[in-house]
């Protein structure tokens, strides 16, 4: 992926159409879907199992800055935010900005 | 937020309404934030700041986007980098589906429709919903529009303003910024997890997918949706089969 058009091919065959696609079959299907089929909530589970995934990698094997940070520290702070995520009324902006303090300040403290 | 126009009188009016309640949208803020962690993230996996750009424009699909770059960017195999990006995505039909009765007319053809549903995520969809019915139907379209090319906009400029912050600040804060995407996935996912079988399959991926991601089987991120999501649903359906015998 370093040059000219093969990321930009990438975005449009492996970004842009696998999502595009499901808001044109919507088009296509009309009204003949519920929300509550099996199916979609059989995708609506492993479309959380996969964010969850991408969450774990994040925080476990991530790029560039955040790898600077001691592991010890970013499951640090995505534990304490998600603790003060259900602790101050379920608010995700309350879990996110505990996360980031805890982030910050562990990065200062035990930082390279 | 605002009182809706007195009947916008044709469709740049209902458009621009569309722009306004944008604006006043909780989401406006939610998505600069987002979109600031998604920039510095394909900086620091090594993206041009056109391609981010265009990734948010095009896409226009949060968790879709973070599986491009991560798996774009770790190596991950084609097939599975596509399998997973749409299975990511396949919330987004029951969103088009469910809003095409409010905004389509007797006279609607379907090439009209494929601008507005490109807008469709669950921001947009909200304020669609919750105020197009106030308006009449041959501006509802129009209004969606609005409404999708401002957050979308929003998103767009917030993704460049990320990757060069990025590139400007120091380490400890391009780290904070990365970090929000982690963590503002997990407690929106988390608070959008209305069903138990939801909360399971968040536990299970967190536990599945490093513990495949280090065994280095190969698919380890479609693995762990189909090995997680499956377990999860079948929690979920064991539970109503129980609760619905005598």
């Amino acid at each position: 992926m370093s040059f000219g058009m093969e990321p930009y091919l990438a975005l449009i065959l492996l970004g842009f159409l696998p999502s595009e696609i499901w808001r044109w079959l919507g088009i296509v299907l009309g009204g003949g879907l519920s929300e509550e089929s099996e199916i979609i909530l059989w995708v609506r589970a492993v479309a959380t199992a996969l964010v969850a995934a991408v969450v774990a990698r994040l925080v476990l094997i991530p790029p560039g800055a955040l790898a600077a940070v001691p592991l010890g520290v970013r499951l640090a702070a995505i534990g304490i935010g998600f603790l003060a995520f259900l602790l101050i009324r379920r608010s995700a902006f309350a879990g996110v900005l505990v996360g980031e303090a805890v982030l910050v300040a562990g990065a200062l403290a035990f930082g390279p | 937020m605002q009182a809706p126009p007195t009947e916008p009188a044709n469709a740049d009016n209902a458009f621009l309404y569309g722009c306004r309640t944008a604006f006043a949208s909780v989401f406006s803020f939610v998505i600069v934030f987002t979109y600031i962690g998604f920039g510095a993230l394909c900086h620091d996996y090594g993206f041009s700041v056109g391609w981010s750009m265009l990734s948010t424009a095009l896409q226009w699909a949060g968790p879709a986007q973070v599986i491009l770059v991560t798996a774009l960017g770790s190596g991950t195999a084609l097939f599975e980098i596509a399998v997973a990006v749409a299975l990511s995505s396949v919330r987004l039909l029951p969103i088009v589906v469910a809003l095409l009765p409010l905004v389509r007319t007797e006279r609607t053809r379907a090439w009209q429709l494929i601008h507005p549903v490109h807008y469709m995520a669950v921001s947009v969809w909200v304020e669609t919903m919750r105020h197009a019915p106030a308006l009449p139907r041959e501006r509802r379209i129009a209004f969606c529009n609005g409404v999708g090319f401002t957050l979308v906009s929003l998103g767009v400029v917030s993704t460049a303003a990320g990757y060069y912050l990025q590139a400007a600040l120091p380490a400890v804060f391009g780290a904070a910024a990365m970090f929000i995407t982690p963590i503002s996935f997990l407690t929106s996912t988390a608070r959008n997890s209305k069903l138990l079988m939801e909360k399971i399959a968040l536990g299970l991926g967190m536990v599945i997918g490093p513990l495949l991601a280090l065994s280095k089987i190969e698919f380890d991120l479609l693995w762990t949706g189909i090995l997680g999501g499956t377990l999860a649903y079948g929690v979920h359906r064991w539970r109503r089969t129980r609760s619905a015998a005598p």
